[in-house]
Formats: C-alpha cells, sequence, structure tokens
C-alpha cells in the first residue's frame, strides 16, 4: 500500500542526482509524500511494506554519519533490505573504478542504490552504468538534492509557505553542495535566496544562479527569516582561506548579536555536523529560533518520500 | 622513407598554397621527393617516363599539415600510442610532420632518447615524426637540458610539454642559454598554482557543477612573465597554446614590440567552448581549459589576423581507464590528429577563416618556426602533400579511428573534409 492519500502521481525521474532537472510541480510531491512519511515515523509502529522485497544499497565513498543513518532508517521503515557499504571497507581502496564497483553491485541486483562521492558528476556517471534508481547523497561541491528537500520540508513545517520568504545561506558556499542544491530549490519555489561570505568562499558568478550576494553578515541577515549556517571545514580556516577561526567566527559566525538583524521570528537551520563557536554560537544552535533537530527529523521523511516516489519507477511495482 | 620515390604527376588539383595566398586548378609535378614544378601552365598530357598519374578530380592539393604538438607514449606508454599508430592517425588527418612532446617514459631530455626516437620512427612511421626535447632535467622545471647536444641529436625544440616551469629564474637562465644556440623555447604557459586545483574554465559553469574553476589569469600571469624575460633574454619564444582574448592583446603588444615571440591554439579552443562539458563529459576535460564563447571567438580573430600563428592538434591519447572517471579526478586531453583538418575546416565553411589561412596556420607558420622547406607549394620544396576534399561529409566514428585511444570530443560529431592522399618527401604514406 502507498503512504500517499491522494492518487499517487507517477514521479517523472528515474533518479533523483539533483534539484537541478526538478519542476516546482516534482519539488512539491516529494514535500507532499514527505509530510506523510512524517505522520509514519511518529507512530508507534513505524514500518510499511512499500519498499518490502526490494534491496537498497547505500554506498558512501565519502564518510558519513548522520545521512547515511537516516537513508539507512528511511529504508527499513519503508520494508527494504538495506546493506552498507561505505570506502573503508570497498574495494576502491584496492584501485578498483568507480565504475567497477558500479558494475559489480548492479550485478548484485539493488533495486535503489544511494550514493555518496568526493567528486561532483560521480553519481550521475555510477547512474548512467546501472539498471536501477539511483540517489545522489551527495556528489563532491555539486548537489546534495535530499539535504535541499528536507531543509524546505523544515521551513515550510515552520512557517506555513516558502514563497516570499527571505532565506540567508551563510558561510562557506563555494564549497557546498548544500548551498548550490538549496540555491535552486529555493528559487524554484520563489523564495528570496541571499548568500553571505567572504568572497574566497563564494563561487564565481553565483550572482547569476538566483542569489544576492553579500560580504556582510549583518547587512545581509537584515530581515531574513530563514537563517541557513553552512559547515566551514577545519582545513579551510588556517590562512588558505580565511586567516583563522576567531576572525571567521568574528565576521561570519552566527551569534545573538547578528542574528538580531534577522526578524524577529527568524528561524536557524545547519545541515550538520555543526562546528559550535566556528560558524555557530552554542547558545543559537540549542536556543529557541532554532530548527536543526527537526531538520534531522525531516530528513528520514523526505528519504522515505523519495524512495517511495522512485520505487513507482522498479519492474513490477506498482502503478507502473 | 629513405627509399627514392617515383616521380609523379598530380593533375586536374586545385592548388592551394597558403605562402603566397594563391588558389588555382593546375597541376603539380614531384621527382626525387620534391616539388618540380606546378602551376595551371603544366603540360598534363607528358609526365616524364616511369612516372605516376594522379588525378585529383579537382579536390585541393596542399602542403601537409604541420603539427606542433602530439603527445605520443612511446617508449614506455605505447598502450597509448605508439610512434607508428600516431602516425596512421597522422597521415589519415592529413598530418605529414609531428612534432611528439618529450613526455615519454623516460622523458625526452637526453641526446640518446632522441636518437631512439628518430631511429624507431624512421623504422616505424610513415610520417615525419619529430622530437621535442624537455626544458628542464626530468621536466621537473628545476634544471635545464643540454640544449646544444639535444638539438645537435635532432631535437627541434625544448618545452616541458603539459608542464610549466613556475621558477622565473630557471626559466631566465633557460632563454638565456636558448639564446646562444638559436634554439626555440616552447611553454605551456599556465601558472600552476593557479590552475593546479582547477579542472575547468571558471566561471558560472564551473560553480554549477561544482567543479573547482581555472581563472584567465593563470594564463596571462604566465604569459607576462614570460615575455618579460623575453625582453630581458632576447630568446625565441613560442607560447605553446592560448586560450583567452587576454592573451591575444598580450601576444599582439609583443609582437608590436619587435620581440621574437609566436603562439599556439589548440584546435579544441577554436572549435569548442566550456559548455560542450555539458554534464561532466571528461573527453572535454583539456589543458588549457575550454573557455567561453566570446574567447572561443577572439581564437578565430586571432589566426585570421595572424597574431595566433599556429593551431595544434595538441593530440593526447589516454585511454578508457584514465578518461572513465568522475571530471575532477580523469586525465586531461583529447587525441586530435585524426580530426584537426576536418574540425578546422568548420571554420572555412562557415566563412570565419578563408581555405589558405587556415593552411598557414596548419602547415607554412608551423613550418617555419622549424626552420622546414615544408609548408608550401615551391619548386624544390620537400614534397609533403595532401591531397583532400574540404566538402565531403561524414559522421565521426570513434571506431574507424586509428589511434590507439578514442578519445575524441568529436564523437558522433557531423564533419566535412576528407584527406584522400597523404605524400610524405615523394612517397604516399595514406591513399583512400
Amino acid at each position: 500500500m502507498s503512504i500517499s492519500r491522494r492518487e499517487p502521481r507517477l514521479f517523472p525521474h528515474r533518479h533523483l542526482l539533483g534539484i537541478e532537472g526538478l519542476t516546482p510541480e516534482d519539488i512539491l510531491q516529494l514535500l507532499d509524500m514527505a509530510e506523510e512519511a512524517v505522520e509514519v515515523s511518529r507512530q508507534v509502529e513505524k514500518k510499511k511494506a512499500t519498499l518490502r522485497g526490494r534491496t537498497q544499497i547505500n554506498l558512501f565513498f565519502e564518510a558519513s554519519t548522520r545521512t547515511q543513518a537516516s537513508f539507512e532508517l528511511a529504508g527499513k521503515r519503508l520494508g527494504a533490505d538495506v546493506m552498507n557499504m561505505s570506502v573503508a571497507s570497498s574495494s576502491i581502496k584496492k584501485g578498483e573504478t568507480l565504475i567497477d564497483t558500479a558494475m559489480t553491485l548492479n550485478a548484485m541486483r539493488p533495486d535503489l542504490i544511494v550514493v555518496r562521492h568526493h567528486a561532483a558528476g560521480a553519481v550521475g556517471l555510477l547512474a548512467r552504468k546501472v539498471d536501477c534508481s539511483v540517489i545522489n547523497a551527495g556528489d563532491g561541491a555539486h548537489e546534495h538534492p535530499t539535504q535541499a528537500l528536507l531543509d524546505a520540508l523544515t521551513i515550510r513545517r515552520a512557517k506555513g509557505r516558502i514563497r516570499g520568504l527571505v532565506v540567508a545561506i551563510c558561510g562557506d558556499i563555494l564549497h557546498s553542495r548544500v548551498a548550490r542544491s538549496n540555491l535552486i530549490l529555493l528559487n524554484a519555489l520563489g523564495a528570496e535566496v541571499r548568500v553571505i561570505g567572504p568572497t574566497n568562499l563564494l563561487p564565481r558568478g553565483i550572482e547569476n544562479m538566483g542569489a544576492r550576494v553579500y560580504t556582510n553578515m549583518r547587512e545581509g541577515l537584515k530581515d531574513a527569516d530563514i537563517v541557513m549556517m553552512l559547515r566551514l571545514q577545519r582545513e579551510r580556516m588556517n590562512g588558505s582561506f580565511v586567516p583563522s577561526v576567531k576572525e571567521y567566527f568574528h565576521y561570519f559566525g552566527l551569534d545573538r548579536e547578528k542574528l538580531s538583524a534577522a526578524k524577529p521570528d527568524a528561524l536557524v537551520m545547519h545541515p550538520g555536523p555543526m562546528n559550535r563557536g566556528v560558524e555557530i554560537a552554542s547558545d543559537i544552535a540549542d536556543g529557541a529560533q532554532s530548527l536543526i533537530r527537526e531538520q534531522v527529523e525531516m530528513g528520514v521523511a523526505v528519504r522515505m518520500a523519495v524512495l517511495e516516489a522512485l520505487s513507482r519507477h522498479l519492474s513490477n511495482a506498482e502503478g507502473r | 622513407m629513405m627509399s627514392a620515390s617515383r616521380p609523379t604527376l598530380i593533375i586536374n588539383a586545385r592548388l592551394i598554397d597558403p605562402e603566397t595566398g594563391r588558389e588555382e586548378a593546375g597541376a603539380l609535378a614531384v621527382e626525387n621527393g620534391v616539388i618540380r614544378e606546378m602551376g595551371h601552365a603544366i603540360d598534363a598530357s607528358l609526365p616524364p617516363d616511369g612516372a605516376l598519374v594522379i588525378d585529383a578530380r579537382g579536390r585541393a592539393l596542399s602542403p601537409g599539415l604541420v603539427d606542433l604538438r602530439a603527445f605520443v607514449g612511446e617508449p614506455r606508454a605505447e598502450h597509448r600510442e605508439s610512434l607508428a599508430s600516431a602516425s596512421r592517425a597522422a597521415a589519415a588527418g592529413g598530418v605529414t610532420t609531428v612534432v611528439c612532446m618529450p613526455d615519454t617514459n623516460p622523458p625526452i631530455d637526453d641526446p640518446a632518447v632522441v636518437d631512439y626516437i628518430i631511429r624507431r620512427a624512421r623504422d616505424t612511421a610513415g610520417v615525419r615524426l619529430i622530437p621535442s626535447a624537455a626544458l628542464t632535467k626530468g621536466l621537473h622545471g628545476k634544471e635545464m637540458t643540454e640544449f646544444g647536444l639535444l638539438g645537435e641529436a635532432g631535437a627541434v625544440f625544448f618545452t616541458d610539454g603539459a608542464r610549466s616551469v613556475s621558477n622565473a629564474q630557471v626559466m631566465r637562465r633557460a632563454l638565456t642559454y636558448a639564446r646562444d644556440f638559436d634554439a626555440l623555447i616552447v611553454h605551456h604557459v599556465e601558472e600552476p598554482s593557479l590552475s593546479s586545483d582547477g579542472v575547468m574554465n571558471e566561471g558560472e559553469l564551473a560553480s554549477r557543477l561544482g567543479l573547482p574553476g581555472i581563472p584567465k589569469a593563470a594564463e596571462t600571469i604566465m604569459l607576462e612573465r614570460d615575455l618579460a624575460l623575453v625582453r630581458l633574454t632576447g630568446a625565441r619564444y613560442h607560447a605553446a597554446m592560448i586560450s583567452c582574448a587576454e592573451s591575444i592583446a598580450i601576444i599582439a603588444r609583443a609582437k608590436d614590440e619587435g620581440l621574437p615571440v609566436t603562439c599556439g591554439v589548440s584546435i579544441n579552443n577554436l572549435a569548442l567552448n566550456e559548455n560542450d562539458i555539458g554534464s561532466y563529459r571528461t573527453f572535454l576535460k583539456l589543458s588549457p581549459p575550454l573557455r567561453a564563447e566570446e574567447d572561443r571567438r577572439s581564437m578565430i580573430e586571432g589566426v585570421a589576423s595572424g597574431i595566433i600563428d599556429v593551431i595544434v592538434s595538441d593530440h593526447n591519447p589516454q585511454d578508457v581507464e584514465a578518461k572513465r572517471q568522475p571530471f575532477i579526478e580523469c586525465a586531461d586531453g583529447a587525441i586530435g590528429l585524426e580530426t584537426m583538418l576536418p574540425v578546422a575546416l568548420r571554420l572555412v565553411h562557415n566563412g570565419d577563416l578563408s581555405l589558405t589561412t587556415l593552411i598557414r596556420s596548419l602547415a607554412t607558420r608551423p613550418a617555419d618556426l622549424l626552420n622546414m622547406k615544408q609548408g608550401r607549394l615551391k619548386k624544390g620544396a620537400p614534397a609533403d602533400l595532401i591531397l583532400f576534399d574540404p566538402d565531403e561529409p561524414f559522421v565521426l566514428d570513434p571506431d574507424t579511428l586509428h589511434s590507439r585511444c578514442k578519445n575524441t570530443p568529436f564523437d558522433g560529431a557531423r564533419l566535412q573534409g576528407r584527406v584522400h592522399m597523404a605524400m610524405v618527401a615523394g612517397r604516399i604514406v595514406q591513399e583512400s
């Protein structure tokens, strides 16, 4: 049985490789399905039979705790058999190429493969070599579509809408796939998107991608409804991109003083894992305006929705 | 290749002489490996005794192309390309002289390796495959090589291939020393500290793809540095390949100043732009990277105006394993020997360049840089010639290419221009 109440619209994609290429209707369909998955996840009996008999492989070339756990739980709640493969135990270390790995796994006849890889485009490359559905769980600095979907779901539930909201994405935009996917999604659903960071951490041409650019936190946060913080990796704050943690936090770390520039009811998000005291002060992360824990919950729901939407394309699936 | 060739008379040809800019219907006679005479006045009814007569049926007869930049895997990486397979690819593409890059294993940084390449090419190749030699020992960018002895052994110029010499002092001394031998220094102009993290042109497209970019400044900074050193030393200098409009302006200024400076452009930067990368097409990962369309247009104008002297294939065979990788991790390079002419002819067909201008930058000017007499239809010049139909259409099937690697960006492309005969020193090396 389906977790969707309405007559299910067939999701028009076999893979989820990015937000790029999805229509607003596609996005809203996934968000609506995810709303229902939230209800399922809050019941005592959390298990559905939608993916019973299906095999889901989580193939992670890059270490991840929360995303992998979230996909695993999502698959299990839908009744799939879930297998986790991480780089440490895979043959990539023995020199096998990405494509060989893809073809080897493909021969085991999985129904869904969830992939995270450190190179942009790698998940799309893998998707062209396999017969099953592929979900991008993050490819380099390119896209992380389920993160953007879970962020959108979190925002919509908290604010009741997305259209017209001012969303400020702050920090290391340059290296962030989360920022790219969010930028595309939030634009598609009619939000006003700003990016805030030192120019060294902003991609060239970002102003043509639907974002207003700020290098001053207070100016960028003015009247913002949502403040989305990004993680800054340690190796990038020792003088290579920014001079020091101290200076970065001083100008771009989210503390109460800077947050006061945003709307009084502004909400704060972070995709995790957080560097407390680097990009976000602890009292903000744990405070009343923080949506960070809701994001994690919505993560499972969104991934359930994505798995279910794609599963309708699987052979012998209902709805086909 | 040493055997004496038969006298040959090519009749009913459209003679293309880039040196004089003349195009005329006529015949051309070859004897003892050189052009004996040509023109509309040749008496085609009386070929010399025993002569081979070729009816060109109105096709273009031009000097064979001279390609200053091809990577060949011999020695050590013959699975990528041997001298023999490179020669077959070149002949099929109308390239009769190919300069091999020195980044073999061992690199061509020792006169014995130069000698080896020359002998192997003599024994296995139909076209002229001639070695360049490394500019620095081991291509490490630290100590200059033996320009004198390498040159005597037959190396035609000095270059570190796809690498740039980042140390200005090393470059200055190499240029100074090269001047004493009148040696030509050819340099890949890319400041490594700005380019080494990048995999494509820096800009909005790279940002959308989440790929690190290579700014144009990586090229212009290195080019400006080199030109300052040329001003200081007076050495003959050739920028291997430029890719952006800004570099054209820099080269133009240096030429106005009278510096002994020339430059080249890759056929890929004339035919393609960054948008062709599309969804991470690894065959289009190149160095220098494909730039924006405006840059491509300015490269074409540069060829038309002569600021850009030569077009090169930048032939760089990469096996499947090196290219079937995520874009960020795969090797640079595309093959080009066999497709350079038909791809370049697009510029003629759409009115950007005249055929003689094109052949000048593909044959005459590169031959000049090598101090070779080829590259023109001239009495007494070596009979390195090609017969081609500039209009004949075809769809490129990579499986038909002679190169051992099939990493062509023009897979499935509709092209025009087929080489029907290639001749080196009066000897036919390719016919179809």
